[in-house]
């Protein structure tokens, strides 16, 4: 429980500010806590005369002698690795590296080529490989079986996947079957000098608040990691690794889920969250042919369309395209938003791009209190000529 | 056919009107409200269309402090037909591990069920993992993600789920476990016979004890994982706000452009 040191405490109110749930409130210049608090530590790590403190119970810690190396999944769907797996790659080399370890991937699928070459030349040391029809689809069941399987066979001390579709479905289910703690989402990674252990930073409320968190009791220790962010290291086709293929018991690959079809969508349907560039679109287009001007825009930069949540309420755009709280979570290089006046809603899922770029004609719409540049002004007299100018630029 | 349909909610911190302090960037909030989750908003609206369209009931299961039971109200305004609440002091602190922990433990301590239903990701937490790992605790098959639900038959359910690169359309069978995205439908607004309906509803309370819960496995005591840190995001770089005419701001965003792209 949250434990509040009475004589400690100044009344000062910082506590009862930041909590999310409203569970402190300062009654006679002392900190009371009531039983909505849900122990998430952000009041003990505010307060600035540390008076509060979370009672925990110490629990032996593990031997995890034998668990060693870090592990990758690489996601390969519709005949390509997810570029988010040479991502994970880049930063399991650097942690791998930092614990004096090797770093290994899983591979699963069919007809996967020269997939298992490739991950070894973006820095894996193994891979392992399994390849067939009952892998062809992605299914949580088959999946995780044959993850789980390999991590309880080989022992990992840490396994990182990618925050995708298919990252957040089916991990979550492995790390029930193995009984150990899984943090999503994942912005940073880390070694912590004195026991190892794995630091794993992440976005909480919407990014209002950043988190980290430790797998203190077992292992191994699991996390997925936000496509975008970890930078994958070059190419390097003479790197040797061990290539291990590896065949699961039959029964593993039977899934009850049977997946009728799999569409990949083409066109202006890119996928967001892996895209440099996107250019989104919000209620001040006016109209559907309003978003035409942001299709032009973001086909002339290379990029991906988004829309905030109003634009696609009003039936403009398809909800894969919205990004947001109730949509997708993206952190291109550039973002550049058009009519969008920056609801908190809509920032949660695009704060952390690179650059920000917002045009609106109010100049106290809330967009530009994220935004790296900001332009005041009508759309409809500023896109055309941004389009015409980059236009020109990139002929 | 008639389908027993269960539907996990929680009850978040209401992200409207919350503004970012650019300075300080951190939250700047007036008063606290408690909403139901908005996606679980969409998988109750889900599961009582099912409802509606092939007979049965629907339950709504909540893991929270006494007052989520306002919530639970809120679902029964707009058509579920019973509300259970699990709330004890031991579930402070779980994570997800320890949550879909207490989450199972109620689900079979209630009956089973034919479908539960689950919203993608709390808004709060964002993880996502407590349909998923709820699922394997209950060695039931799911899917995550569903945008759409193309048919329903005894013993068998398809659905499409979204992907990042597309859709999947996939059969499986019942029990199941799905979680959806807001495009799987529109929620409705309570009707006034809901609304009766709730003030009136008895809403079950269970206890860690009530559930046959091990309280070595709950809250902050049978989490796997533990926060060490909680911290303010670094503050986003200074803005840069382009002035002069149409044309003079046009030209110097491209010359900033130029250079990231």
């Amino acid at each position: 429980m949250l434990r509040i040191d009475k004589e400690a405490c100044i009344g000062c109110g910082l506590c009862e500010q930041n909590c999310a749930f409203g569970a402190i409130t300062v009654v006679d210049g002392t900190a009371r806590v009531g039983d909505n608090c849900t122990l998430c530590g952000t009041c003990v790590d505010n307060c600035e005369v540390g008076a509060l403190s979370i009672e925990r119970e110490q629990k032996e810690k593990g031997d995890f002698g034998d668990w060693s190396g870090v592990w990758v999944f690489a996601e390969f769907r519709h005949g390509r690795i997810a570029p988010v797996s040479f991502e994970l790659l880049g930063i399991g080399r650097k942690l791998a590296d930092k614990r004096g370890v090797k770093l290994a991937a899983v591979l699963l699928g069919n007809g996967l080529g020269d997939a298992p070459r490739k991950l070894v030349g973006y820095g894996a040391d193994r891979v392992y490989v399994a390849e067939g029809p009952a892998l062809a689809h992605f299914t949580d069941d088959v999946y995780g079986n044959v993850l789980a399987d390999l991590v309880r066979e080989h022992k990992p001390e840490i396994v990182l996947a990618g925050a995708t579709a298919i990252g957040r479905s089916f991990i979550p289910r492995v790390a029930t079957i193995l009984g150990t703690g899984l943090t999503a989402d994942c912005t940073d990674l880390d070694i912590r000098a004195e026991d190892g252990a794995l630091l794993q930073t992440r976005p909480a409320f919407g990014g209002n608040i950043m988190a980290t968190i430790v797998c203190p009791h077992t292992r191994p220790q699991m996390s997925t990691v936000r496509p975008m962010v970890m930078k994958p290291n070059g190419f390097d086709p003479s790197r040797q690794g061990e290539i291990i293929a590896v065949t699961p018991a039959p029964e593993r690959l039977a899934s009850r889920v049977k997946v009728l079809r799999s569409v990949a969508e083409k066109g202006e349907q890119v996928n967001l969250t892996e895209a440099d560039v996107v250019v989104a679109g919000g209620r001040g287009l006016g109209d559907p042919k309003g978003f035409d001007l942001v299709r032009e825009l973001a086909d002339v930069l290379g990029g991906a369309v988004a829309a905030s949540r109003a634009a696609v309420d009003s039936g403009w755009i398809p909800y894969p395209h919205q990004v947001g709280q109730t949509g997708k979570t993206v952190c291109p290089k550039l973002y550049i938003t058009c009519g969008i006046s920056g609801a908190i809603q809509h920032v949660v899922g695009m704060r952390s791009s690179d650059t920000i770029v917002a045009i609106n004609k109010d100049p106290e719409a809330p967009i530009f209190d994220v935004a790296t540049y900001g332009l005041v002004g009508d759309l409809f007299e500023i896109l055309p000529k941004l389009i015409a100018t980059m236009r020109e630029k990139r002929a | 056919m008639s389908m027993k349909i269960l539907v996990c909610i929680k009850q978040v911190p209401d992200a409207k009107d919350v503004r970012l302090d650019p300075v300080t960037n951190t939250m700047a909030r007036d008063g606290v409200q408690s909403i139901m989750n908005p996606y679980d908003r969409h998988a109750l609206e889900e599961a009582v269309r099912l409802k509606e369209a092939h007979g049965g009931s629907v339950t709504v299961l909540s893991m929270g402090p006494p007052q989520t039971e306002a919530t639970l109200r809120d679902a029964i305004s707009c058509g579920a037909d019973e509300a259970v609440l699990v709330s004890d002091r031991a579930f402070a602190g779980a994570d997800t591990w320890a949550t879909t922990y207490t989450l199972a433990k109620a689900i079979e301590k209630v009956g089973g069920c034919d479908l539960i239903l689950c919203g993608k990701q709390a808004i709060d937490g964002d993880t996502a993992q407590v349909g998923p790992g709820l699922a394997e605790r209950l060695s039931l098959p799911y899917i995550t993600c569903v945008r759409k639900v193309t048919g329903c038959e005894p013993g068998l359910i398809r659905v499409e789920r979204l992907m990042d690169d597309g859709y999947d359309e996939v059969e499986l069978p019942l029990p199941a476990l799905l979680t959806v995205v807001k495009e799987i439908n529109e929620p409705r607004i309570p009707s006034l016979k809901g609304k009766m309906r709730a003030k009136s509803a008895k809403i079950v309370t269970l206890t860690a004890e009530a559930i046959g819960a091990d309280p070595a496995a709950l809250g902050l005591k049978g989490s796997t994982t533990q926060v060490v840190r909680v911290f303010s995001p670094e503050a986003r770089g200074a803005r840069e706000m382009l002035t002069g005419t149409v044309d003079e701001q046009v030209a110097q965003l491209v010359v900033r452009l130029e250079k990231i792209l």
